[in-house]
């Protein structure tokens, strides 16, 4: 069947001057309609137009062969009822794609999916140290949020932050280097994989559990200023059972305060399966008085649709809501762990080939033609592109001077000595 | 009758200093009936209502001094930065509408309102990590723990999230915070609410640790720490809250601050540095004027901040006066006296000593209940004479 497909998507390629063959059935039968379409009688000059050129050098980018008129600029797609707790209705169960926004997450997902392997990578050969919590999995949380919430919104998270880092905004090359400790890097090395920071993003919080009270500080912040802004705070299924997230629980109601909690469910907190973590495995529910949805955190169209209707639901001054996005990481809880001790492989690979985020989206646009294979084949060079150039840099780059040890101790201070390791190492700290 | 006006409800009782109160402002009103008072005691008493006349204005202007208390220091300090600063907010159990459970935040819900002043239930960890969060967000909290003793439950989130991140992020995130309270021992309050907190947070890089002792030093240092883009943990004490003392005049401006990272000569002397913090100040002052009696004179140094500590000060006494002697509430182990010790050793000082350096602590026990344990558990002003008097081999 391969064989067949390869040899029919061959002689499509020398016939029509392409240069990339299908990989699929599907793409073969819209290469072959395409192909049809061009020569047909009722569009003579079209076909004339439509010849390519000859194949161009390699290393070259591809020229994508067809026109955006070809293509479906929009599709609805059906999306997993969500499962509610305290809410009369929920999110929408049709959820809207432009062929614009499809292509935006795709390469979001996949600039994360690839930045987490590359930094995989990095971690074995040990260019990077210390902890390394990986993210590939998770990628449509991270990238449905952010297309559900505004850049002008808050955004705060645990140590699994790298996703959220970048479509928070920071370059995939300064989080790669902070990652292995360069002046380069977000936090100029002085933080590391679990302290990057943006404008509206608090991190990256190594203690477990205690961004939450934080995100429900920064969502008083906004009630405060009457900015019409949200806080979006996540934890884990590992966190979900912390005292302090009960008593952010309690004042966010009491208070009204505009914060989405969201529980990032993997199924494992460490090395610890929910089971036999939690009494009750509902986190959606966790917030007895607060309103909550389960979601479905593998399908990004899901993860968006809900955090629009969580936003609105805070925007609205009815207070806090707690979002549960059931997710799956493929890394174990960080680089220390295999991930095979409390899981099988053969569960890891089932959610691969059914649920893999990044599949779940391109196969839904292929077969709704909203883009081409090309078309994903080429992001999928660049973002290679980005994230090898981001590892080179991070490679290279300098660590940071020694000068910078003691610096930013204080804001807005005077410069102050600080002691070294002994009485005669006097030290100066900048602001 | 009114909270905020204590002042007029007031008898005017010459013989006992007076309360302030929270009020800062004058009316008219309340000169014409401070100047009836002042006029009626004048042509009864004499002497003392001349003087007490001219403490209380004929003029408009802010008297030469006046007396207030270190409760009503750090109310008027909060009320005047409250006022400054849209984004200060004060949050904490009991601080709004019971006035404070050691009243220092009197008046201020009335004045304020329930945006600003926020009543927490009792959850240290869940407030004080909202308090940081809001701090990140670009307000200016004020995080009150009803003692430092509860704080320990609430610690991740002054160390870990409050006080690193600025450090952590190289820059990016400031986290302008205060956290303040009663610190160290009451009086019958037992084990669980008498702990000494400084040497504990002063440990942490990244914090401004201060320790006011009399009023001036509180309204100050509170409205520095408020105006400080920093983590600041305010340490007070309960036994101080109800002392009065003398404002200067200049104290009694709205801007008047204490600089954070400087200590204070309270009393000269050529024989012996003392130095201390809070309380004890009082206790050391105390001990000074006894031993002036037998020819010594002792210098009393009250550092107000314990971090960053203001070394210089004390290296500079002590090499005037070639002994030293420490005096905390705290615990005698890795205590703020240690540090001294430490400190004095690694400096200039160090050849000018005529003797070891001398800690007098709490001791080294949890906190008693019954009043002779309790009183036999902190430094008495005995015990520093007996110090000093050893350290001078005397």
């Amino acid at each position: 069947m391969q064989n067949m497909l390869t040899i029919i998507s061959s002689a499509l390629c020398r016939i029509t001057g392409k240069n990339v063959g299908a990989q699929t059935v599907s793409e073969l039968l819209i290469d072959l309609s395409e192909y049809v379409n061009l020569t047909s009688a009722a569009a003579p000059a079209l076909a004339r137009t439509q010849r390519q050129p000859p194949k161009p050098p390699p290393g070259a980018r591809v020229v994508v062969s067809r026109s955006f008129a070809d293509f479906t600029p929009q599709a609805t797609f059906d999306i997993k009822k969500c499962d509610l707790h305290r809410l009369e209705e929920g999110p929408s169960q049709k959820a809207e794609l432009t062929r614009e926004q499809g292509l935006q997450y795709y390469r979001t997902m996949q600039t994360v999916r690839r930045m987490e392997l590359k930094a995989d990578q990095l971690y074995k050969q040990k260019i990077i140290r210390g902890f390394c919590h990986l993210y590939d999995g998770q990628e449509a949380c991270a990238a449905g949020i952010e297309a559900a919430i505004n850049p002008s919104d808050h955004l705060i998270t645990a140590y699994r932050a790298h996703g959220y880092t970048y479509t928070r905004g920071v370059p995939v090359k300064e989080i790669l280097a902070e990652l292995t400790g360069r002046k380069g890097g977000v936090a100029k090395g002085k933080g590391g994989s679990m302290h990057m920071y943006a404008p509206h993003f608090y991190g990256g919080n190594g203690i477990v559990g205690a961004q939450v009270p934080l995100g429900a500080g920064i969502a008083l912040a906004c009630q405060y200023q009457g900015n019409n802004q949200i806080c979006v705070t996540l934890y884990g299924d590992g966190a979900a059972n912390q005292g302090q997230l009960f008593e952010s629980f309690n004042m966010a109601a009491l208070w009204k305060l505009p914060c989405i909690f969201i529980c990032e469910n993997n199924k494992y907190g460490m090395g610890t399966s929910v089971e036999r973590a939690s009494a009750s495995t509902d986190y959606y529910k966790r917030g007895d008085f607060i309103p909550g949805m389960r979601v479905d955190g593998m399908d990004v169209l899901c993860v968006r649709e809900a955090t629009k209707f969580a936003a609105d639901h805070c925007r609205s001054g009815k207070g806090p809501i707690i979002m549960e996005l059931q997710t799956y990481r493929y890394h174990g809880h960080s680089m220390s762990d295999p991930g095979v001790s409390y899981r099988t492989r053969e569960e890891i690979q089932e959610v691969r080939s059914k649920s893999d985020p990044i599949s779940v989206l391109k196969e839904r646009m292929l077969s709704n033609n909203m883009a081409s294979a090309e078309e994903f084949k080429e992001i999928d060079i660049e973002i290679r592109k980005e994230v090898e150039d981001a590892a080179q840099f991070a490679t290279s780059d300098p660590e940071p001077p020694l000068e910078e040890l003691c610096n930013h101790i204080f804001y807005n201070s005077p410069p102050l000595e600080v002691r070294g390791t002994h009485p005669w190492s006097k030290l100066k700290s900048t602001s | 009758m009114t909270h905020s006006d204590p002042y007029i409800n007031r008898s005017a009782d010459w013989s006992k200093p007076t309360d302030l109160g929270g009020g800062s402002a004058f009316s008219p009103a309340e000169d014409r009936l401070k100047m009836a008072a002042s006029l009626k005691c004048f042509l009864r008493s004499g002497k003392n209502a001349v003087s007490a006349l001219r403490r209380r204005e004929f003029h408009r202007s802010a008297p030469a001094a006046v007396q207030m208390t270190v409760r009503d220091a750090l109310n008027q300090a909060m009320d005047e930065e409250l006022e400054r600063d849209e984004r200060v907010f004060l949050m904490g159990e009991e601080v709004a509408q019971y006035d404070g459970a050691y009243k220092v935040s009197r008046g201020l819900w009335k004045k304020y309102g329930d945006k600003r002043i926020i009543d927490t239930p009792i959850t240290e960890m869940g407030f004080a990590g909202i308090a940081v969060g809001a701090a990140m967000a670009g307000l200016r909290p004020i995080c009150e723990f009803m003692t430092f003793n509860f704080s320990m439950q609430a610690i991740d989130q002054v160390i870990n999230s409050a006080a690193k991140t600025y450090y952590m992020s190289a820059g990016l995130q400031p986290v302008p915070i205060v956290f303040r309270g009663p610190n160290g021992a009451s009086a019958g309050v037992a084990a669980q609410h008498s702990q000494c907190f400084a040497a504990w947070y002063a440990h942490c890089p990244g914090l401004k640790v201060v320790s006011p002792w009399n009023s001036e030093d509180a309204k100050g240092l509170l409205k520095s720490a408020i105006r400080d883009d920093n983590p600041v943990v305010f340490l007070e004490n309960e036994l101080m809250y109800g002392v009065p003392f003398e404002m200067s005049e200049e104290s009694q401006s709205k801007d008047f601050t204490v600089p954070i990272g400087k200590a204070k000569v309270e009393r000269q002397g050529n024989h012996v540095t003392v130095v201390s913090h809070s309380r004890y100040v009082s206790h050391c002052l105390d001990a000074a004027a006894v031993l002036a009696k037998e020819g010594i004179e002792c210098e009393v140094v009250n550092l107000r901040t314990i971090r960053p500590m203001d070394v210089e000060s004390i290296e500079t006494s002590v090499m005037k006066t070639n002994h030293l002697v420490t005096v905390e509430g705290g615990w005698p182990q890795f205590g703020v006296g240690a540090e001294i010790c430490a400190r004095i050793m690694e400096g200039p000082a160090f050849n000018y000593l005529d003797s070891p350096v001398t800690r007098v602590t709490g001791v080294d026990i949890p906190m008693p209940y019954a009043k002779i344990l309790e009183d036999h558990s902190l430094p008495q002003i005995k015990d520093i004479i007996f110090s000093i008097k050893k350290t001078l081999n005397v």
